[in-house]
Protein backbone atom coordinates (compact mmCIF):
# COMPACT_ATOMS: atom_id res chain seq x y z
CA UNK A 1 0.00 0.00 0.00
CA UNK A 2 2.70 2.41 1.01
CA UNK A 3 4.72 1.82 -2.08
CA UNK A 4 1.74 2.24 -4.36
CA UNK A 5 0.81 5.53 -2.70
CA UNK A 6 4.36 6.66 -3.06
CA UNK A 7 4.53 5.79 -6.71
CA UNK A 8 1.22 7.55 -7.38
CA UNK A 9 2.33 10.70 -5.65
CA UNK A 10 5.71 10.67 -7.35
CA UNK A 11 3.97 10.23 -10.72
CA UNK A 12 1.63 13.13 -9.99
CA UNK A 13 4.68 15.21 -9.09
CA UNK A 14 6.04 14.82 -12.56
CA UNK A 15 2.82 15.14 -14.54
CA UNK A 16 -0.14 16.53 -12.60
CA UNK A 17 -3.66 15.48 -13.48
CA UNK A 18 -7.10 16.82 -12.61
CA UNK A 19 -7.31 20.20 -10.96
CA UNK A 20 -3.54 20.80 -10.63
CA UNK A 21 -3.14 20.07 -14.35
CA UNK A 22 -5.94 22.47 -15.22
CA UNK A 23 -4.32 25.13 -13.04
CA UNK A 24 -0.94 24.56 -14.64
CA UNK A 25 -2.39 24.89 -18.12
CA UNK A 26 -4.57 27.94 -17.45
CA UNK A 27 -2.03 29.74 -15.29
CA UNK A 28 0.08 30.81 -18.23
CA UNK A 29 -2.92 31.87 -20.28
CA UNK A 30 -4.81 33.81 -17.63
CA UNK A 31 -2.40 35.20 -15.08
CA UNK A 32 -0.49 37.66 -17.32
CA UNK A 33 -3.61 39.35 -18.74
CA UNK A 34 -5.11 39.41 -15.24
CA UNK A 35 -2.03 41.20 -13.93
CA UNK A 36 -1.97 43.49 -16.92
CA UNK A 37 -5.57 44.59 -16.60
CA UNK A 38 -5.40 44.73 -12.79
CA UNK A 39 -2.25 46.85 -12.93
CA UNK A 40 -3.81 49.22 -15.43
CA UNK A 41 -6.96 49.66 -13.31
CA UNK A 42 -4.88 50.20 -10.18
CA UNK A 43 -2.75 52.85 -11.89
CA UNK A 44 -5.87 54.56 -13.22
CA UNK A 45 -7.61 54.51 -9.85
CA UNK A 46 -4.53 55.81 -8.05
CA UNK A 47 -3.98 58.66 -10.48
CA UNK A 48 -7.66 59.62 -10.10
CA UNK A 49 -7.62 59.39 -6.30
CA UNK A 50 -4.36 61.32 -6.04
CA UNK A 51 -5.83 64.01 -8.29
CA UNK A 52 -3.26 63.54 -11.07
CA UNK A 53 -6.08 63.57 -13.66
CA UNK A 54 -9.58 64.96 -13.69
CA UNK A 55 -10.87 61.64 -15.08
CA UNK A 56 -12.79 59.60 -12.54
CA UNK A 57 -11.26 56.27 -11.59
CA UNK A 58 -12.78 52.85 -12.34
CA UNK A 59 -14.20 52.63 -8.85
CA UNK A 60 -16.53 55.51 -9.74
CA UNK A 61 -18.62 52.92 -11.58
CA UNK A 62 -19.62 51.66 -8.16
CA UNK A 63 -19.37 54.77 -6.05
CA UNK A 64 -21.56 56.99 -8.26
CA UNK A 65 -25.09 55.90 -7.49
CA UNK A 66 -26.46 56.75 -10.96
CA UNK A 67 -23.70 54.77 -12.66
CA UNK A 68 -23.98 51.87 -10.26
CA UNK A 69 -27.63 51.53 -11.14
CA UNK A 70 -26.80 51.57 -14.85
CA UNK A 71 -24.08 49.00 -14.28
CA UNK A 72 -26.23 46.50 -12.39
CA UNK A 73 -29.53 46.99 -14.23
CA UNK A 74 -28.82 46.93 -17.96
CA UNK A 75 -32.34 45.81 -18.91
CA UNK A 76 -34.62 48.43 -17.31
CA UNK A 77 -36.85 50.45 -19.58
CA UNK A 78 -38.68 53.47 -18.21
CA UNK A 79 -39.64 54.60 -21.66
CA UNK A 80 -38.09 57.24 -23.92
CA UNK A 81 -34.37 57.61 -23.43
CA UNK A 82 -34.37 56.29 -19.90
CA UNK A 83 -33.26 52.77 -20.64
CA UNK A 84 -30.70 50.25 -19.49
CA UNK A 85 -27.42 50.07 -21.39
CA UNK A 86 -28.26 46.70 -22.90
CA UNK A 87 -31.25 48.23 -24.62
CA UNK A 88 -29.18 51.21 -25.77
CA UNK A 89 -26.63 48.78 -27.15
CA UNK A 90 -29.30 46.76 -28.96
CA UNK A 91 -30.55 49.92 -30.64
CA UNK A 92 -27.03 50.74 -31.74
CA UNK A 93 -26.41 47.18 -32.92
CA UNK A 94 -29.47 47.13 -35.12
CA UNK A 95 -28.35 50.44 -36.64
CA UNK A 96 -24.86 49.03 -37.21
CA UNK A 97 -26.35 45.83 -38.63
CA UNK A 98 -28.27 47.83 -41.21
CA UNK A 99 -25.35 50.04 -42.26
CA UNK A 100 -22.93 47.11 -42.25
CA UNK A 101 -25.21 44.83 -44.27
CA UNK A 102 -25.60 47.57 -46.86
CA UNK A 103 -21.84 48.04 -46.91
CA UNK A 104 -21.31 44.28 -47.32
CA UNK A 105 -23.79 43.98 -50.21
CA UNK A 106 -22.57 47.07 -52.07
CA UNK A 107 -18.91 46.46 -51.18
CA UNK A 108 -18.88 42.86 -52.42
CA UNK A 109 -20.84 43.71 -55.59
CA UNK A 110 -18.69 46.72 -56.52
CA UNK A 111 -15.55 44.87 -55.42
CA UNK A 112 -16.30 42.02 -57.84
CA UNK A 113 -17.06 44.46 -60.67
CA UNK A 114 -13.83 46.35 -60.03
CA UNK A 115 -11.83 43.14 -59.67
CA UNK A 116 -13.08 41.80 -63.00
CA UNK A 117 -12.85 45.01 -65.01
CA UNK A 118 -9.42 46.62 -65.25
CA UNK A 119 -10.71 49.86 -66.79
CA UNK A 120 -13.29 50.28 -64.05
CA UNK A 121 -10.58 49.51 -61.49
CA UNK A 122 -8.28 52.21 -62.85
CA UNK A 123 -11.16 54.68 -62.99
CA UNK A 124 -12.39 54.16 -59.44
CA UNK A 125 -9.42 53.02 -57.40
CA UNK A 126 -7.99 56.52 -56.70
CA UNK A 127 -11.45 57.61 -55.56
CA UNK A 128 -11.78 54.64 -53.20
CA UNK A 129 -8.30 55.12 -51.81
CA UNK A 130 -9.13 58.76 -51.12
CA UNK A 131 -12.57 58.24 -49.62
CA UNK A 132 -11.48 55.47 -47.29
CA UNK A 133 -9.15 57.89 -45.50
CA UNK A 134 -12.02 60.18 -44.49
CA UNK A 135 -12.84 59.82 -40.79
CA UNK A 136 -16.37 58.84 -39.66
CA UNK A 137 -16.94 62.19 -37.95
CA UNK A 138 -16.11 64.07 -41.15
CA UNK A 139 -18.93 62.22 -42.88
CA UNK A 140 -21.52 63.43 -40.37
CA UNK A 141 -22.18 66.91 -41.79
CA UNK A 142 -22.02 65.58 -45.34
CA UNK A 143 -24.51 62.85 -44.47
CA UNK A 144 -26.87 65.35 -42.86
CA UNK A 145 -26.78 67.65 -45.89
CA UNK A 146 -27.15 64.68 -48.20
CA UNK A 147 -30.14 63.07 -46.51
CA UNK A 148 -31.72 65.95 -44.53
CA UNK A 149 -32.85 63.31 -42.08
CA UNK A 150 -31.16 61.82 -39.02
CA UNK A 151 -31.97 58.14 -39.38
CA UNK A 152 -30.66 57.60 -42.95
CA UNK A 153 -27.73 59.92 -42.22
CA UNK A 154 -26.65 57.72 -39.30
CA UNK A 155 -26.93 54.56 -41.41
CA UNK A 156 -24.97 56.29 -44.15
CA UNK A 157 -22.12 57.19 -41.79
CA UNK A 158 -21.82 53.53 -40.72
CA UNK A 159 -22.10 52.40 -44.33
CA UNK A 160 -19.50 54.78 -45.70
CA UNK A 161 -17.05 54.04 -42.88
CA UNK A 162 -17.21 50.29 -43.20
CA UNK A 163 -17.55 49.70 -46.95
CA UNK A 164 -13.94 50.29 -48.02
CA UNK A 165 -12.17 47.26 -46.55
CA UNK A 166 -14.92 45.00 -47.92
CA UNK A 167 -14.74 46.58 -51.36
CA UNK A 168 -10.97 46.71 -51.60
CA UNK A 169 -10.44 43.17 -50.28
CA UNK A 170 -13.12 41.69 -52.52
CA UNK A 171 -11.58 43.37 -55.56
CA UNK A 172 -8.17 42.03 -54.58
CA UNK A 173 -9.60 38.55 -54.05
CA UNK A 174 -11.10 38.58 -57.54
CA UNK A 175 -7.86 39.89 -59.05
CA UNK A 176 -5.96 37.11 -57.28
CA UNK A 177 -7.99 34.29 -58.85
CA UNK A 178 -5.22 32.19 -60.38
CA UNK A 179 -4.96 32.31 -64.16
CA UNK A 180 -5.13 28.51 -64.08
CA UNK A 181 -8.70 28.61 -62.76
CA UNK A 182 -9.67 31.15 -65.42
CA UNK A 183 -8.10 28.94 -68.09
CA UNK A 184 -10.06 25.92 -66.86
CA UNK A 185 -13.25 27.99 -67.10
CA UNK A 186 -12.25 29.08 -70.62
CA UNK A 187 -11.42 25.63 -71.94
CA UNK A 188 -14.62 24.16 -70.44
CA UNK A 189 -16.55 27.15 -71.82
CA UNK A 190 -18.14 27.45 -68.41
CA UNK A 191 -21.26 29.60 -68.25
CA UNK A 192 -20.90 32.96 -66.51
CA UNK A 193 -23.18 31.77 -63.76
CA UNK A 194 -21.15 28.64 -63.16
CA UNK A 195 -17.90 30.59 -63.21
CA UNK A 196 -19.33 33.01 -60.70
CA UNK A 197 -20.67 30.50 -58.21
CA UNK A 198 -18.18 27.66 -58.65
CA UNK A 199 -14.92 29.53 -59.23
CA UNK A 200 -15.04 33.25 -58.51
CA UNK A 201 -16.87 33.34 -55.18
CA UNK A 202 -15.13 30.36 -53.54
CA UNK A 203 -11.75 31.57 -54.75
CA UNK A 204 -12.24 35.13 -53.47
CA UNK A 205 -14.03 34.10 -50.27
CA UNK A 206 -11.04 34.28 -47.90
CA UNK A 207 -10.33 37.83 -49.08
CA UNK A 208 -13.98 38.82 -48.77
CA UNK A 209 -14.02 37.55 -45.20
CA UNK A 210 -10.89 39.47 -44.30
CA UNK A 211 -12.65 42.61 -45.52
CA UNK A 212 -15.83 41.75 -43.63
CA UNK A 213 -13.88 41.25 -40.43
CA UNK A 214 -12.00 44.54 -40.64
CA UNK A 215 -15.21 46.31 -41.54
CA UNK A 216 -17.32 45.10 -38.67
CA UNK A 217 -14.86 46.74 -36.32
CA UNK A 218 -15.02 49.96 -38.28
CA UNK A 219 -18.82 49.89 -38.44
CA UNK A 220 -18.98 49.61 -34.69
CA UNK A 221 -16.37 52.36 -34.27
CA UNK A 222 -18.55 54.65 -36.36
CA UNK A 223 -21.53 54.27 -34.01
CA UNK A 224 -20.69 57.30 -31.86
CA UNK A 225 -20.20 59.50 -34.90
CA UNK A 226 -23.43 58.16 -36.34
CA UNK A 227 -25.49 58.70 -33.20
CA UNK A 228 -24.22 62.20 -32.50
CA UNK A 229 -26.45 63.24 -35.39
CA UNK A 230 -29.45 61.50 -33.81
CA UNK A 231 -30.30 63.30 -30.59
CA UNK A 232 -33.37 61.92 -28.88
CA UNK A 233 -33.02 58.34 -30.08
CA UNK A 234 -31.71 55.61 -27.82
CA UNK A 235 -28.30 54.17 -28.62
CA UNK A 236 -24.97 53.65 -26.92
CA UNK A 237 -23.32 56.44 -28.93
CA UNK A 238 -26.07 58.84 -28.00
CA UNK A 239 -25.83 57.69 -24.38
CA UNK A 240 -22.15 58.61 -24.24
CA UNK A 241 -22.69 61.91 -26.02
CA UNK A 242 -25.53 62.72 -23.64
CA UNK A 243 -23.48 61.78 -20.58
CA UNK A 244 -20.70 64.05 -21.84
CA UNK A 245 -23.11 66.93 -22.26
CA UNK A 246 -24.18 66.39 -18.63
CA UNK A 247 -20.61 65.84 -17.39
CA UNK A 248 -21.47 62.36 -16.06
CA UNK A 249 -17.89 61.12 -16.43
CA UNK A 250 -18.44 57.73 -14.81
CA UNK A 251 -21.37 57.11 -17.19
CA UNK A 252 -19.07 57.78 -20.11
CA UNK A 253 -16.60 55.22 -18.77
CA UNK A 254 -19.36 52.65 -18.43
CA UNK A 255 -20.57 53.36 -21.99
CA UNK A 256 -17.03 52.99 -23.32
CA UNK A 257 -16.70 49.63 -21.55
CA UNK A 258 -19.91 48.46 -23.23
CA UNK A 259 -18.65 49.62 -26.64
CA UNK A 260 -15.31 47.89 -26.18
CA UNK A 261 -16.91 44.64 -25.01
CA UNK A 262 -19.40 44.52 -27.86
CA UNK A 263 -16.70 45.36 -30.41
CA UNK A 264 -14.59 42.52 -29.06
CA UNK A 265 -17.55 40.13 -29.26
CA UNK A 266 -18.29 41.17 -32.86
CA UNK A 267 -14.68 40.61 -33.84
CA UNK A 268 -14.61 37.17 -32.19
CA UNK A 269 -17.84 36.31 -33.98
CA UNK A 270 -16.28 37.15 -37.34
CA UNK A 271 -13.15 35.14 -36.53
CA UNK A 272 -15.34 32.19 -35.63
CA UNK A 273 -17.32 32.55 -38.87
CA UNK A 274 -14.13 32.96 -40.89
CA UNK A 275 -12.64 29.82 -39.36
CA UNK A 276 -15.79 27.85 -40.10
CA UNK A 277 -15.78 28.99 -43.72
CA UNK A 278 -12.03 28.39 -44.02
CA UNK A 279 -12.48 24.90 -42.60
CA UNK A 280 -15.02 24.35 -45.37
CA UNK A 281 -12.45 25.44 -47.95
CA UNK B 1 -21.70 22.51 -116.81
CA UNK B 2 -22.69 21.40 -113.26
CA UNK B 3 -25.56 23.23 -111.62
CA UNK B 4 -24.75 25.08 -108.38
CA UNK B 5 -26.72 22.43 -106.53
CA UNK B 6 -24.70 19.44 -107.74
CA UNK B 7 -21.53 21.42 -107.29
CA UNK B 8 -22.35 22.02 -103.66
CA UNK B 9 -23.18 18.35 -103.12
CA UNK B 10 -20.03 17.05 -104.75
CA UNK B 11 -18.06 19.58 -102.76
CA UNK B 12 -19.59 18.39 -99.52
CA UNK B 13 -18.91 14.77 -100.43
CA UNK B 14 -15.31 15.55 -101.23
CA UNK B 15 -15.03 17.39 -97.92
CA UNK B 16 -16.36 14.42 -95.99
CA UNK B 17 -14.03 12.03 -97.75
CA UNK B 18 -11.11 14.32 -97.08
CA UNK B 19 -12.02 14.57 -93.41
CA UNK B 20 -11.95 10.80 -93.04
CA UNK B 21 -8.46 10.53 -94.48
CA UNK B 22 -6.95 13.88 -93.61
CA UNK B 23 -5.12 14.40 -90.32
CA UNK B 24 -7.08 15.59 -87.30
CA UNK B 25 -4.68 18.44 -86.64
CA UNK B 26 -2.76 20.38 -89.22
CA UNK B 27 -0.23 23.11 -88.43
CA UNK B 28 0.17 25.30 -91.52
CA UNK B 29 3.10 27.72 -91.79
CA UNK B 30 2.49 28.58 -88.16
CA UNK B 31 4.50 31.32 -86.53
CA UNK B 32 4.21 33.37 -83.39
CA UNK B 33 5.79 36.72 -82.64
CA UNK B 34 5.61 38.30 -79.20
CA UNK B 35 5.79 42.05 -78.80
CA UNK B 36 8.44 42.91 -76.21
CA UNK B 37 9.77 46.28 -75.03
CA UNK B 38 12.85 45.61 -77.15
CA UNK B 39 10.81 44.97 -80.25
CA UNK B 40 9.09 41.95 -81.74
CA UNK B 41 10.46 38.60 -80.64
CA UNK B 42 9.76 35.66 -82.96
CA UNK B 43 9.12 32.60 -80.81
CA UNK B 44 8.08 30.11 -83.44
CA UNK B 45 8.51 30.24 -87.20
CA UNK B 46 7.23 28.13 -90.07
CA UNK B 47 5.83 25.20 -88.15
CA UNK B 48 4.30 22.56 -90.39
CA UNK B 49 3.01 19.36 -88.88
CA UNK B 50 0.18 16.93 -89.30
CA UNK B 51 -1.17 14.84 -86.45
CA UNK B 52 -3.41 11.90 -87.22
CA UNK B 53 -6.51 10.93 -85.34
CA UNK B 54 -5.62 8.80 -82.33
CA UNK B 55 -1.94 9.58 -82.55
CA UNK B 56 0.22 10.17 -79.46
CA UNK B 57 2.72 12.93 -80.17
CA UNK B 58 5.35 14.19 -77.76
CA UNK B 59 7.10 17.53 -78.17
CA UNK B 60 10.57 17.97 -76.76
CA UNK B 61 12.99 20.87 -76.80
CA UNK B 62 15.01 23.10 -74.52
CA UNK B 63 13.18 25.52 -72.28
CA UNK B 64 12.29 28.74 -74.00
CA UNK B 65 11.91 27.10 -77.40
CA UNK B 66 8.19 27.79 -77.57
CA UNK B 67 6.78 24.31 -76.89
CA UNK B 68 4.11 25.71 -74.61
CA UNK B 69 3.31 28.46 -77.09
CA UNK B 70 2.89 25.82 -79.77
CA UNK B 71 0.41 23.85 -77.68
CA UNK B 72 -1.35 27.04 -76.56
CA UNK B 73 -2.19 27.68 -80.19
CA UNK B 74 -3.87 24.28 -80.30
CA UNK B 75 -5.76 24.83 -77.05
CA UNK B 76 -6.70 28.34 -78.21
CA UNK B 77 -5.06 30.26 -75.37
CA UNK B 78 -2.68 31.85 -77.88
CA UNK B 79 -3.41 32.96 -81.44
CA UNK B 80 -0.92 32.54 -84.29
CA UNK B 81 0.80 35.62 -85.67
CA UNK B 82 0.63 34.00 -89.09
CA UNK B 83 -0.40 30.64 -90.42
CA UNK B 84 -2.98 28.55 -88.66
CA UNK B 85 -3.82 25.36 -86.81
CA UNK B 86 -6.68 23.37 -88.29
CA UNK B 87 -8.75 20.92 -86.31
CA UNK B 88 -10.79 18.75 -88.68
CA UNK B 89 -10.21 21.41 -91.34
CA UNK B 90 -11.49 24.24 -89.14
CA UNK B 91 -9.06 26.91 -87.94
CA UNK B 92 -8.74 27.04 -84.15
CA UNK B 93 -9.66 30.40 -82.66
CA UNK B 94 -10.78 29.95 -79.06
CA UNK B 95 -10.32 27.47 -76.22
CA UNK B 96 -12.91 24.73 -76.18
CA UNK B 97 -13.63 21.40 -74.52
CA UNK B 98 -12.81 19.45 -77.71
CA UNK B 99 -9.17 20.29 -76.90
CA UNK B 100 -8.90 19.67 -73.19
CA UNK B 101 -5.75 20.64 -71.36
CA UNK B 102 -4.04 18.98 -68.41
CA UNK B 103 -2.39 22.06 -66.96
CA UNK B 104 1.15 22.11 -65.60
CA UNK B 105 0.01 23.10 -62.09
CA UNK B 106 -3.01 20.73 -62.19
CA UNK B 107 -5.42 23.72 -62.05
CA UNK B 108 -7.88 21.87 -59.84
CA UNK B 109 -10.26 23.82 -57.64
CA UNK B 110 -8.83 23.14 -54.17
CA UNK B 111 -12.03 23.83 -52.21
CA UNK B 112 -13.77 20.95 -53.98
CA UNK B 113 -13.41 17.21 -53.77
CA UNK B 114 -11.81 15.14 -56.52
CA UNK B 115 -15.28 14.02 -57.58
CA UNK B 116 -16.64 17.58 -57.68
CA UNK B 117 -13.77 18.71 -59.88
CA UNK B 118 -14.50 16.01 -62.44
CA UNK B 119 -18.24 16.53 -62.13
CA UNK B 120 -17.90 20.29 -62.67
CA UNK B 121 -16.19 19.69 -66.02
CA UNK B 122 -18.82 17.19 -67.17
CA UNK B 123 -21.56 19.54 -66.00
CA UNK B 124 -20.08 22.47 -67.93
CA UNK B 125 -19.47 20.55 -71.15
CA UNK B 126 -22.48 18.21 -71.21
CA UNK B 127 -25.23 19.95 -69.26
CA UNK B 128 -27.88 17.94 -71.11
CA UNK B 129 -26.89 14.68 -69.41
CA UNK B 130 -28.91 13.48 -66.43
CA UNK B 131 -27.39 13.80 -62.99
CA UNK B 132 -27.16 10.02 -62.85
CA UNK B 133 -25.17 9.89 -66.10
CA UNK B 134 -22.86 12.67 -64.96
CA UNK B 135 -22.18 10.82 -61.75
CA UNK B 136 -21.51 7.60 -63.60
CA UNK B 137 -19.06 9.23 -66.02
CA UNK B 138 -17.25 11.00 -63.20
CA UNK B 139 -16.89 7.82 -61.13
CA UNK B 140 -15.86 5.80 -64.18
CA UNK B 141 -13.02 8.18 -64.96
CA UNK B 142 -11.92 8.46 -61.35
CA UNK B 143 -11.81 4.66 -61.30
CA UNK B 144 -9.61 4.66 -64.42
CA UNK B 145 -6.95 6.60 -62.55
CA UNK B 146 -7.43 4.52 -59.40
CA UNK B 147 -9.09 7.21 -57.31
CA UNK B 148 -12.42 5.59 -56.46
CA UNK B 149 -11.56 5.54 -52.77
CA UNK B 150 -10.32 9.13 -52.79
CA UNK B 151 -13.24 10.55 -54.77
CA UNK B 152 -14.67 12.44 -51.82
CA UNK B 153 -11.36 13.79 -50.59
CA UNK B 154 -10.61 17.45 -50.96
CA UNK B 155 -7.88 18.37 -53.43
CA UNK B 156 -5.83 19.83 -50.56
CA UNK B 157 -5.72 16.37 -48.96
CA UNK B 158 -4.26 14.73 -52.07
CA UNK B 159 -0.61 14.15 -52.98
CA UNK B 160 0.90 15.59 -56.16
CA UNK B 161 0.48 12.32 -58.03
CA UNK B 162 -3.15 12.01 -56.98
CA UNK B 163 -3.82 15.60 -58.02
CA UNK B 164 -2.39 14.87 -61.45
CA UNK B 165 -4.62 11.79 -61.63
CA UNK B 166 -7.67 13.92 -60.89
CA UNK B 167 -6.59 16.38 -63.57
CA UNK B 168 -6.28 13.53 -66.08
CA UNK B 169 -9.64 12.06 -65.05
CA UNK B 170 -11.25 15.48 -65.45
CA UNK B 171 -9.69 15.97 -68.87
CA UNK B 172 -10.74 12.58 -70.19
CA UNK B 173 -14.22 12.64 -68.67
CA UNK B 174 -15.36 15.24 -71.20
CA UNK B 175 -14.13 13.06 -74.08
CA UNK B 176 -11.96 15.62 -75.89
CA UNK B 177 -10.81 15.03 -79.46
CA UNK B 178 -7.37 16.24 -78.50
CA UNK B 179 -5.79 15.88 -75.08
CA UNK B 180 -3.08 18.44 -74.42
CA UNK B 181 -0.59 17.78 -71.63
CA UNK B 182 1.99 20.40 -70.69
CA UNK B 183 4.79 18.56 -68.89
CA UNK B 184 2.28 16.71 -66.76
CA UNK B 185 4.71 14.60 -64.77
CA UNK B 186 7.54 17.09 -64.34
CA UNK B 187 6.86 17.77 -60.67
CA UNK B 188 6.44 14.13 -59.63
CA UNK B 189 8.92 11.69 -58.14
CA UNK B 190 10.34 9.00 -60.40
CA UNK B 191 8.14 6.15 -59.17
CA UNK B 192 4.87 8.07 -59.29
CA UNK B 193 5.88 9.35 -62.69
CA UNK B 194 6.32 5.85 -64.11
CA UNK B 195 3.03 4.71 -62.61
CA UNK B 196 1.20 7.63 -64.13
CA UNK B 197 2.83 7.12 -67.53
CA UNK B 198 1.56 3.55 -67.53
CA UNK B 199 -1.92 4.61 -66.44
CA UNK B 200 -2.03 7.27 -69.11
CA UNK B 201 -1.10 4.71 -71.76
CA UNK B 202 -3.73 2.25 -70.53
CA UNK B 203 -6.46 4.87 -70.66
CA UNK B 204 -5.28 6.18 -74.01
CA UNK B 205 -5.44 2.62 -75.38
CA UNK B 206 -9.12 2.42 -74.43
CA UNK B 207 -10.15 5.94 -75.52
CA UNK B 208 -7.84 6.50 -78.47
CA UNK B 209 -8.00 10.26 -78.28
CA UNK B 210 -5.27 12.25 -79.94
CA UNK B 211 -2.60 13.32 -77.50
CA UNK B 212 -0.16 16.21 -77.67
CA UNK B 213 2.27 16.19 -74.80
CA UNK B 214 5.19 18.40 -73.87
CA UNK B 215 7.99 16.64 -72.06
CA UNK B 216 11.59 17.15 -71.03
CA UNK B 217 12.18 13.47 -70.66
CA UNK B 218 13.40 11.47 -73.65
CA UNK B 219 12.62 8.11 -72.02
CA UNK B 220 9.10 9.23 -71.24
CA UNK B 221 8.58 10.25 -74.86
CA UNK B 222 10.00 6.98 -76.18
CA UNK B 223 7.74 4.97 -73.90
CA UNK B 224 4.55 6.90 -74.65
CA UNK B 225 4.64 8.46 -78.09
CA UNK B 226 4.07 7.37 -81.66
CA UNK B 227 6.15 10.28 -82.82
CA UNK B 228 8.57 12.62 -81.09
CA UNK B 229 8.72 16.17 -82.39
CA UNK B 230 12.07 17.77 -81.57
CA UNK B 231 12.20 21.53 -81.59
CA UNK B 232 15.16 23.71 -82.51
CA UNK B 233 16.16 26.53 -80.19
CA UNK B 234 14.56 29.95 -80.29
CA UNK B 235 14.29 32.64 -81.40
CA UNK B 236 12.17 31.58 -84.34
CA UNK B 237 12.23 27.97 -83.20
CA UNK B 238 10.97 25.34 -85.56
CA UNK B 239 10.59 21.60 -85.86
CA UNK B 240 14.09 20.20 -86.23
CA UNK B 241 13.32 16.55 -86.64
CA UNK B 242 10.48 14.13 -86.07
CA UNK B 243 11.27 10.64 -84.77
CA UNK B 244 8.86 7.80 -85.47
CA UNK B 245 8.65 5.47 -82.51
CA UNK B 246 7.01 2.32 -83.78
CA UNK B 247 7.32 -0.08 -80.89
CA UNK B 248 4.31 -2.39 -80.85
CA UNK B 249 1.44 -1.58 -78.50
CA UNK B 250 0.49 -2.28 -75.81
CA UNK B 251 3.99 -1.45 -74.66
CA UNK B 252 5.85 -2.60 -71.63
CA UNK B 253 8.85 -0.74 -70.32
CA UNK B 254 10.92 -3.94 -70.16
CA UNK B 255 10.28 -4.93 -73.78
CA UNK B 256 11.14 -1.48 -75.04
CA UNK B 257 14.36 -1.35 -73.05
CA UNK B 258 15.46 -4.63 -74.61
CA UNK B 259 14.77 -3.43 -78.13
CA UNK B 260 17.99 -2.26 -79.84
CA UNK B 261 16.01 0.40 -81.72
CA UNK B 262 15.31 2.04 -78.35
CA UNK B 263 18.97 3.01 -77.98
CA UNK B 264 19.20 4.14 -81.58
CA UNK B 265 16.24 6.46 -81.08
CA UNK B 266 17.51 7.59 -77.73
CA UNK B 267 20.93 8.42 -79.13
CA UNK B 268 19.35 10.23 -82.03
CA UNK B 269 17.30 12.36 -79.64
CA UNK B 270 20.28 12.97 -77.34
CA UNK B 271 22.45 13.92 -80.28
CA UNK B 272 19.79 16.35 -81.48
CA UNK B 273 19.26 17.98 -78.09
CA UNK B 274 22.82 18.06 -76.77
CA UNK B 275 25.06 18.26 -79.84
CA UNK B 276 23.27 19.68 -82.80
CA UNK B 277 20.91 21.96 -80.86
CA UNK B 278 22.65 22.25 -77.53
CA UNK B 279 21.06 24.73 -75.23
CA UNK B 280 22.34 28.24 -75.80
CA UNK B 281 21.49 30.37 -72.82
CA UNK B 282 21.71 33.61 -74.81
CA UNK B 283 19.06 32.46 -77.22
CA UNK B 284 16.41 32.17 -74.53
CA UNK B 285 14.22 35.23 -74.11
Amino acid sequence: MTTSTNSTSSRSDRSPTGLPLWWKQTRKAFLPPLFGIGGFLLFWQLSATLGLTKLAGPLSLFTEERTRELLFYPFFDRGGLDKGLFLHAMNSLSRVALGYTLAAVVGIAVGIAVGLNKALDRALDPLFQFLRMVAPLAWVPIALVLFQNNQPAAIFVIFVTSIWPILINTAEGVRQIPQDYRNVALVLQMSNRNFFTKVLIPSALPYIFTGLRISIGLAWLAIIAAEIVMPGTPGIGFFIWDAYQNSYVSDIILGVIWIGAIGLLLDRLMVWLQNRIAAGQ
Amino acid sequence: MPTPDTLARSHAAAGAAAAAQSPLLRFEQLSKVYATPRGPYPVLADINLEVNRGEFVCVIGHSGCGKSTLLNMVSGFATPSSGQVLLDGQPIRLPGPDRMVVFQGYALLPWMTAYDNVHLAIDAVKPQLSEHQKREIAMEHLAMVGLTAAADKRITQLSGGMKQRVAIARALAIRPQVLILDEPFGALDAITKEELQEELLTIWNTQKCTVLMITHDIDEALFLADRLVMMTNGPAAGIGEVLSIDFPRPRSREDIMEDPRYYELRNQALDFLYNRFAHDADAAP
